[in-house]
């Protein structure tokens, strides 16, 4: 396989990916080193460093066409770990790299530390713990080495957990210990699978185990203990359980962070694991089994969303049932439809990132200027705080599929692979999931735009509306995608592009 | 039966048994507890798969024992930060429990975090 062989040498601009782990990563230690006066201008100073790096690393598999390595002290595989960039994780990289910074505008106001005041735990903490989230996501969106990713999973844990409960109150710290429990769980099955896999084939680098895997008992064991574990930190129905209480008490920020960004990280290893790991397997089952599941999610998720009285638990309801959109993907990865599964798996990540970014910021905005989230008392306020609604509309929007939008394209495209593969369940199961994304929708918009007299408490601010706005209008844009987008997706994907010949 | 296949029974034996405290006991800190048993037993299967030397026919792999070594050091991360939450759970409920009215109740004040 020649693929193997250019797979595990280095590669031009290669350099630059130890720089993605390592810049935020530098960030969390100069966050502690300098205190927490110092830790907000210190990550927005290297946000955009981030983002020049996460273009950069994006141009440079644009260029060549083939995934960007980099071999860890110069050591090659087996021995040796390599980081790795294709065009999945290049544009995982970029996204991210936009969210957060977004997500740190947000909460600009409510973690400054004025020059002058004394240092408080709270601004500390957020910003230590976003650099370190993305730290985390750059290891997990770029290791070559199952073990590796290991570790980069529990960090991401490690980071994320402590930000549903940064105000104290007791059912934060509830959901919080609940989301850890579940995480531990999941990452010590994935920890199991790993130790299966080294044992069988002597070897964790995702490229040289991909050539060696054969369908085994050892491997199916492995498989589905990775899966089962990794599925639980991704919240896939019946998995769910600890999602909507973290996801919906954290600060908006952290609510945006958590849904749009770290629920992908374990969800982007599942892709690596199937797609890139055991292409070897016979997929139709386990894809099944999975698309299954996240059928369920759609269903369930998106009618226990239209029952919820709080805008925020709705909307991590809406992320439990938009998770199970992702997991369509995986029973039509082989086939002439696999390109087109492939590109509407990732095209539902990136669109649904920015667009429950976007919503869930509008949401904190709300629930600040009216002092409540309850869905039954936001009469009028979409004439109070029109910019604020039309960001939570438009990112609706692309949570219902409708066009012009990013969901739309994942959807379609999604879809369009479903028919074509004659496996029309998961095309009905779509439908369905719009239709009930568009009731839940409903109910929070049609009461905001009523003609009542709104009862604001005060007025948002137009900044922190601009930045809901922008992530929004992001989520939209996606629909725009032009072909060679999607080809690029493809780089460094066996799966779909065996299907693409 | 060979010392690796009884090493193995043990670790499955750890994990299963792990897995069914915590599934089963809504009390946090035996959860975490159940979780170093299923913890053990991973390390355990990582100890067999060192000694068989799949790697390279060595007597004894180092790196599945390097990667216990880590894992030890992550797990042991996770349990300090799963106890802290815990005991401050117990500081501002008086109770350390992951029962379903566990404080996720919806509803709550309603409003965001500020």
């Amino acid at each position: 396989m020649s693929e193997g062989a250019s797979a595990i040498a280095a590669t031009a601009g290669g350099s630059l990916l130890p720089l993605a782990i390592l810049v935020p990563a530098t960030g969390v230690l100069l966050s502690f080193l300098l205190g927490g006066r110092q830790a907000q201008r210190i990550a927005f100073g290297l946000m955009p460093v981030q983002f020049v790096i996460a273009i950069g690393i994006a141009s440079f598999v644009w260029r060549s066409g083939e995934p960007v390595v980099y071999l860890l002290g110069g050591y090659v595989p087996p021995l040796g770990i390599a980081l790795r960039a294709d065009g999945f994780s290049a544009v995982m990289l970029v996204t991210a790299s936009l969210i957060m910074p977004a997500a740190g505008l947000y909460a600009w106001v409510n973690f400054s530390t004025p020059r002058g005041s004394t240092e408080r735990r709270g601004p500390l903490v957020v910003w230590t713990l976003l650099q370190a989230v993305q730290a985390a996501l750059s290891l997990i969106f770029l290791g070559g080495d199952l073990f590796n990713l290991y570790v980069a999973l529990e960090l991401l844990t490690f980071a994320a957990v402590p930000l549903v409960c940064l105000d104290g109150r007791p059912e934060t710290l509830a959901a919080a210990l609940r989301y850890l429990m579940f995480a531990l769980f999941g990452a010590l099955f994935y920890l199991l699978g790993v130790a299966l896999l080294y044992g069988a084939y002597g070897t964790l680098d995702i490229v040289l185990l991909s050539e060696r895997i054969r369908a085994e008992p050892a491997v199916w064991l492995a498989a589905g203990l990775m899966t089962a574990g990794l599925l639980a930190k991704t919240a896939l129905f019946p998995l769910h359980l600890w999602l909507p209480p973290a996801h919906a008490n954290a600060p908006a920020a952290a609510s945006a962070v958590l849904s749009g960004l770290v629920v992908k990280g374990s969800f982007f290893l599942i892709v690596r694991l199937w797609f890139n790991v055991l292409p070897a397997l016979p997929g139709a089952v386990p894809g099944t089994i999975l698309a299954t599941l996240g059928s369920a999610a759609i269903l369930v998720g998106s009618t226990l969303a239209l029952r919820q009285e709080r805008l925020k638990l709705m909307i991590a309801y809406s992320t439990v049932a938009q998770i199970g959109y992702l997991f369509l993907m995986f029973p039509l990865g082989s086939g002439p439809w696999a390109a087109d599964a492939f590109s509407g798996g990732v095209m539902q990540a990136l669109s649904h990132a920015f667009a429950k970014a976007a919503m869930f910021l509008s949401a904190g905005l709300i629930a600040e200027s009216l002092g409540h989230d309850r869905i039954a008392g936001l009469g009028g306020a979409g004439r109070a705080m029109p910019i604020t609604f039309l960001a939570l509309g438009l990112g609706g929007l692309s949570l219902m599929g409708l066009p012009p939008s990013g969901g739309f394209a994942a959807k379609w495209l999604l879809m369009k692979a479903s028919i074509a593969a004659g496996q029309w369940v998961w095309a009905a199961v779509m439908l369905a999931g719009g239709l009930l994304a568009g009731g839940y929708l409903y109910r929070a918009l049609a009461p905001a735009l009523s003609g009542e007299p709104p009862n604001m408490k005060a007025a948002p601010r137009r900044s922190r509306e601009g930045v809901a706005l922008a992530l929004a209008l992001a989520a939209v844009l996606l629909a725009f995608a032009p072909p060679p987008f999607f080809a690029f997706l493809q780089i460094g994907c066996p799966a779909a592009s065996v299907a693409l010949r | 039966m060979t010392s690796g296949t009884l090493a193995g029974l043990v670790g499955a034996a750890l994990v299963g048994l792990g897995l069914y405290g915590v599934i089963v006991d809504p009390q946090a800190l035996r959860k975490i507890l159940a979780f170093n048993l299923i913890g053990s037993g991973v390390f355990l299967v990582f100890g067999i798969v060192a000694r068989k030397g799949a790697a390279a026919g060595l007597q004894s792999d180092p790196i599945p024992q390097a990667m216990v070594i880590t894992g030890i050091v992550v797990a042991f991360a996770a349990s300090a930060l799963a106890v802290a939450l815990t005991l401050r759970l117990f500081e501002e409920t008086g109770r350390a429990s992951l029962r379903a009215d566990g404080g996720a109740k919806p509803g709550g004040d309603g409003a965001g975090p500020e």
